[in-house]
């Protein structure tokens, strides 16, 4: 997958054992996520057992890194010295397990195009100590990638 | 199930000065609240034997978030107690005074002095406002963790964000526009011109609302509230003392403190509805009375979409109706079917986080509003705060 080329100053997460696999895991450019084995669930934030079935034994799985925009807001307020607005926060669903979602920020995309339901992949912008910010821009082939129709609250 | 918090009565209240960057030690405007609330209840400090707040003292936030816990307090009032909790980890700023109705109603006091101080305008005076997490200034040392992990990396440093990606999916699956939402902002600030406390009382236009400055779409500079320094003070008393008090309290009819969906502002399961969705779902549960019978509501507006969360959670319009309900302003004004948020609300009358809101209420049921009093002599009350994760509701009756 590409790496984001631009790096503008961002604070960066403390990397934990637990926490390790997510933000270390584009590296090799897989998006990763903590998966039960005994329920076929992913698990996100990390946990230290299923939240479903309360088995143990968690470990990474890889996903596609496919997702869809269930919601987002174009930020136009400095809070963070460095990081400068506009710039569009978005949370994400995963392709695999749309309750497991990401807050994230839109690249490569007109801030005034993204809109709810928008497909959408993942990209990693790389940092120090081996950290990758899964970042999502618009997925090419997202027309393909929708045969539900789209969003809406059908499986809420 | 019993319904304990009808073992309770809201006896006094109390408020210090609140305005933009007075400059004041922030214990002083809680001292100044809390005797108040003494007073007004006709009541005197050595009858207080609880102390309730929220977030406590201890907790690190943006600055000014917190200007006083409960050993400051204790040991400036030199109270005797024989109970007390302060913190945050609370279904919102009013479950400290859920928590007091509960002491109350478990017997481990009988008058528990309630508060919430902020002093964000001095503290955050200097400067613009920093979001929450990055008081730190941001170095190359700091690494967030737990919630935050989530969304600092992201630029995600506000609660103006969460929240905005909340209304963005309201607008979104039922059609809701900014010019609905501005009236949200708008009969606030038509509230607080017949509020001689209020922050801002300027009328304030539909346009002069869609001109303002962008900060999180859809959430313009109007939707935000304005941070003030301030401390609002209630006592929660048991309701055999009420003959012993300077006049008739209110009583808890209801409350509300449910969180049944995940606790995370971005993995909760309805991005329309947020917590308040169960915590208003737990107090109608609790009641005999229905949306129909309240007379006035007092709704957090800490951001405008939250009031317009809280009256559809509440039942005063329907799932996705609050767009409409709200729009032209005439449902929600001070002689409408449902008037909003008196005093001005945070958005005009400043952000005293939540206790604002439970205070106006009691003024109101008391016939106490002046120019914003709600006609019709009001009994019946709903005071509730809180969004995301953190919500919870008060329903008040003055018989």
């Amino acid at each position: 997958m590409p790496s984001v080329s631009e790096t503008p100053f961002r604070l960066l997460p403390q990397i934990t054992p637990e926490n390790e696999h997510f933000w270390t895991g584009g590296a090799e450019g897989e998006l990763r996520f903590l998966h039960c084995a005994a329920c076929d669930t992913l698990v996100h934030p990390p946990q230290p057992r299923c939240p479903q079935c309360l088995a143990g034994g968690l470990s990474p799985r890889a996903v596609s890194g496919r997702a869809r925009v269930a919601t987002f807001t174009v930020n136009h307020q400095p809070w963070i010295p460095g990081f400068d607005p506009p710039y569009v926060v978005a949370i994400v669903e995963i392709e695999e397990q749309r309750d497991v979602r990401l807050m994230t920020n839109l690249v490569g995309c007109d801030p005034e195009a993204v809109h709810i339901d928008m497909p959408v992949r993942v990209v990693f912008e790389a940092r120090d100590e081996g950290i990758h910010i899964p970042l999502f821009e618009p997925d090419p082939r997202g027309g393909e990638a929708d045969p539900s129709g789209g969003g809406g609250d059908a499986d809420r | 199930m019993p319904i304990g918090e009808r073992a309770a009565v809201l006896s006094g209240i109390g408020q210090s000065k609140v305005g933009r960057r007075l400059g004041v030690d922030p214990l002083a405007l809680t001292l100044d609240a809390c005797i108040g609330a003494i007073e007004d209840a006709g009541l005197s400090r050595d009858d207080i034997d609880g102390l309730s707040t929220y977030p406590g003292g201890m907790i690190a936030g943006a600055p000014g978030f917190t200007g006083a816990g409960i050993p400051e307090v204790q040991d400036a009032l030199r109270l005797e107690l024989d109970w007390f909790c302060g913190g945050a980890e609370l279904p919102g700023q009013l479950g400290s005074v859920v928590n007091a109705c509960a002491a109350v109603a478990a017997g481990l006091a009988r008058h528990v002095l309630c508060f919430r101080t902020v002093w964000e305008s001095t503290a955050q005076g200097g400067g613009s406002r920093r979001g929450i997490g990055v008081s730190s200034g941001g170095g190359g040392g700091f690494r967030a963790s737990g919630f935050m992990q989530w969304s600092l990396p992201f630029g995600a440093a506000s609660a103006a964000n969460w929240i905005a990606m909340f209304a963005r999916r309201h607008f979104h699956e039922f059609g809701t526009t900014r010019e609905q939402l501005a009236w949200i902002a708008i009969n606030a600030r038509r509230n607080a011109a017949r509020n001689p406390g209020a922050i801002y009382r300027e009328p304030m236009s539909v346009d002069d609302y869609l001109a303002a400055r962008l900060i999180s779409t859809p959430f313009g500079l109007y939707d935000c509230d304005v941070p003030v320094d301030g401390c609002t003070a209630v006592i929660v008393s048991a309701a055999e003392t009420a003959r012993d008090l300077r006049q008739p309290p209110p009583r808890f009819e209801a409350v509300g403190t449910a969180l049944r969906g995940r606790p995370s502002w971005d993995q909760f399961d309805d991005l329309t509805t947020m917590a308040l969705r169960d915590a208003a779902r737990m107090m109608w549960e609790r009641t005999d009375l229905r949306p129909a019978d309240v007379d006035v509501a007092e709704l957090y507006d800490g951001f405008s979409f939250l009031a317009m969360a809280w009256l559809e959670a509440l039942g005063f319009c329907g799932r996705g109706e609050g767009g409409p309900f709200v729009e032209g302003g005439a449902r929600i004004a001070i002689d409408g079917e449902i008037p909003l948020n008196t005093q001005g609300g945070q958005l005009s009358a400043g952000r005293l986080h939540g206790y604002g809101f439970l205070h106006e209420a009691v003024v109101q049921l008391r016939g106490q509003g002046g120019e914003r009093q709600v006609p019709g002599d009001p009994r019946v009350a709903v005071a509730a705060a809180g969004g995301g994760p953190l919500a919870s509701s008060l329903l008040l009756v003055a018989d």
